[in-house]
């Protein structure tokens, strides 16, 4: 009789479907998985103790990098932190700005999510759809701030600047005539506002072409529908947040529970789950970017009605403008202290934290009351996601392993910061 | 919202008592501080008293205070922060305790409280050297397997001591001092309190 033994076997990092550079030593019996011990730390930066040696202003662009499919909501909890320790008021028509990029921000991430997890599960196509939707979006980031992914839009006091009165249109070449790329530019002839309200429009109904592909198809149900259930209880006591909460059926959302920026203005609802399987929070991150495209649309509307400043006036925090301080002691005094110093934070500590795509992202910030953080901790939720995977795969096959990778919805730059 | 964090000011001074150490209300954010002997005990009151019910704990941070404000630090220097959260209630606590012994710092272990801290533990011993007795599986989490050091303690350089090559005579990676010199392009500066007043030109 041969000795029967546990197999382990080493997961990734070099795995196409470990979402970046998970490790995980699997132990199995034949193919259940009876211990999962993620390695992670692979993509380590130490971007909170770089955080400490740069000042205020120059971590913003770090933040982009920690998650960095949802950029804009990483900046966001740092810049309400700061704003919180600064007490620096924020005007409204930046608060909906960044209210909207946030809500971009969400649908981008929610695709690239599930065209991955449609991706390591079978479904090829969803990939190519999802990506095709990225494109204008990302277009998006690129009109407000000059780059694709890592925008540092955001700014203590406000976002950078203004939205542009223009979206860049696709050139004549000698591959694209021009009757061949008129079509490509006609939702690129007016703002950047006009240019979102078209997307908004047809958005609903190509998630409707996304949920046929996907929601009712068998192979997909077979996969998602029972694996990794959690129940509502286990999903407090392990610090779930987000949709990986809502999944398990708590109605718990940070911007219709704890309100920041203008969410108390705006009208959305939150999807809840009922099993709290894989397959419930597939379905509820689908619905949220529905609500997210609603919410799009409201503030879209009122971007168009009202103009305004998008940066506190407060010139201990933000640059004056430039032509003032071309003409202005006081403005060139501060432009700069601020360029050279960087601005002071007040003595104390923060926490802030915001309705990131992943879940509650929150950054905590302890001041002296210098030019840099003493502290900066990041609170990702992808990292606390990824310490239930033990208590999630236990007791599954190998093959659900990747699907509740991709239903957790991990990436590597927040985890492993 | 002012309201709501009075109530639980007041819910905290009545379930935890004399195990309070501090109480401080800023910036819209409630801050307990306890002594490492009442920790795990005011951590459990924390979750199972029915007027407090912080059932999540969604951060647990290792804080290292001894070069806080640039000055030469009195008092212990590792702190361990964690924030609570409610959802009952709707409420945010953030609950402070600092290390007794400044060359080994410990505190009792709250993963059979939360199991959330796990990982977040893991990191406070990695980053800092925080030991958290009770704790079942505390490794390190983020740095490289065999590191030494504690890279977060303020003391830690953050170039670090060692860097990794390709070296083509043994035909491996191997570690080797640093070569890098540190620089700073913007000191740190902490300014006193009245700097840019008006009144003392």
């Amino acid at each position: 009789m041969p000795e029967l033994r546990n197999f382990t076997l080493n997961f990734g990092p070099q795995h196409p479907a470990a979402h970046g550079v998970l490790r995980m030593v699997l132990e199995l019996d034949g193919e259940v998985v009876m211990r999962a011990d993620p390695h992670i730390g692979l993509l380590h930066r130490a971007t909170e103790k770089l955080a400490e040696t740069k000042t205020w202003i120059q971590t913003v662009p770090y933040m982009d990098r920690l998650d960095y499919m949802s950029m804009m909501c990483n900046e966001h909890a740092y810049c309400m932190a700061v704003e919180r320790l600064l007490q620096v008021e924020v005007p409204i028509r930046a608060q909906y700005i960044r209210v909207m990029f946030d809500e971009i921000t969400r649908i981008l991430n929610h695709l690239l999510w599930v065209g991955c997890h449609g991706l390591d599960v079978g479904a090829m196509t969803m990939v190519l759809y999802a990506f095709r939707e990225r494109e204008d979006l990302v277009d998006a980031y690129e009109a407000v701030s000059g780059a694709r992914m890592h925008a540092a839009y955001y700014r203590p006091g406000g976002v950078y600047r203004d939205l542009p009165d223009r979206m860049s249109q696709y050139q004549e070449s000698k591959w694209k005539s021009a009757a061949q790329i008129k079509p490509f530019n006609e939702a690129r002839s007016g703002s950047l506002l006009d240019f979102l309200d078209d997307f908004a429009g047809r958005f609903p109904k190509l998630l409707d072409e996304y949920e046929t592909l996907l929601t009712d198809n068998r192979i997909w149900k077979q996969r998602l529908v029972d694996v990794a259930i959690v129940t509502p209880e286990r999903a407090l006591q392990r610090g779930f947040t987000g949709p990986m909460l809502r999944g398990s059926g708590i109605a718990w959302d940070l911007r219709k529970k704890q309100p920041y920026e203008v969410y108390d203005r705006v009208e959305f609802d939150i999807p809840i789950g009922k099993t709290g399987d894989s397959y419930d929070r597939y379905l509820v991150r689908m619905e949220e970017m529905r609500q997210s495209n609603r919410i799009l649309k409201q503030c879209i509307d009122w971007l168009r009605q009202n103009p305004g400043p998008v940066m506190s006036d407060n010139h201990k925090v933000a640059p004056p403008d430039r032509e003032a301080m071309k003409s202005n002691m006081e403005e060139l005094i501060h432009h700069f202290k601020l360029c050279t110093e960087g601005m002071h934070v007040p003595e104390g500590e923060a926490y802030s934290a915001v309705e990131h795509p992943k879940g509650e992202f929150g950054i905590y910030i302890i001041s002296d009351g210098a030019n840099k953080p003493y502290r900066l901790k990041i609170r990702a939720p992808g990292y606390v996601h990824l310490s239930a995977m033990d208590e999630m795969a236990r007791g599954h096959m190998l093959a659900d392993v990747v699907t509740i990778i991709g239903s957790q919805d991990v990436v590597f730059g927040e985890i492993d910061r | 919202m002012s309201a709501k964090l009075e109530a639980l000011s007041q819910n905290l001074q009545q379930c935890l008592g004399d195990r309070v150490k501090s109480l401080k209300l800023a910036f819209g954010e409630v801050t307990l501080e306890v002594e490492a002997a009442d920790y795990f005990s005011v951590m459990l009151s924390l979750r199972d008293e029915p007027d407090l019910a912080f059932e999540e704990l969604i951060d647990l941070c290792g804080v290292d205070y001894s070069t806080y404000g640039n000055e030469p630090r009195e008092g212990r220097r590792f702190a361990a922060v964690s924030h609570l959260l409610s959802v009952a209630k709707n409420w945010r606590l953030r609950v402070r305790c600092f290390a007794p012994d400044d060359d080994f710092p410990s505190l009792p272990s709250v993963t059979s409280i939360w199991n959330s801290v796990n990982w977040f533990e893991r990191e406070a011993f990695d980053l800092f050297g925080i030991v958290f007795p009770g704790h079942d599986d505390l490794r390190r989490i983020l740095t490289d397997y065999g590191f030494i050091g504690h890279p977060f303690r303020k003391d830690f350089p953050i170039s670090g001591y060692v860097e990794m090559r390709y070296d083509p005579e043994q035909q491996r990676v191997i570690y080797q001092p640093v070569t890098i010199e540190p620089r700073e392009i913007t000191p740190r500066i902490v300014r006193e309190a009245t700097y840019g007043n008006a009144e003392n030109a």
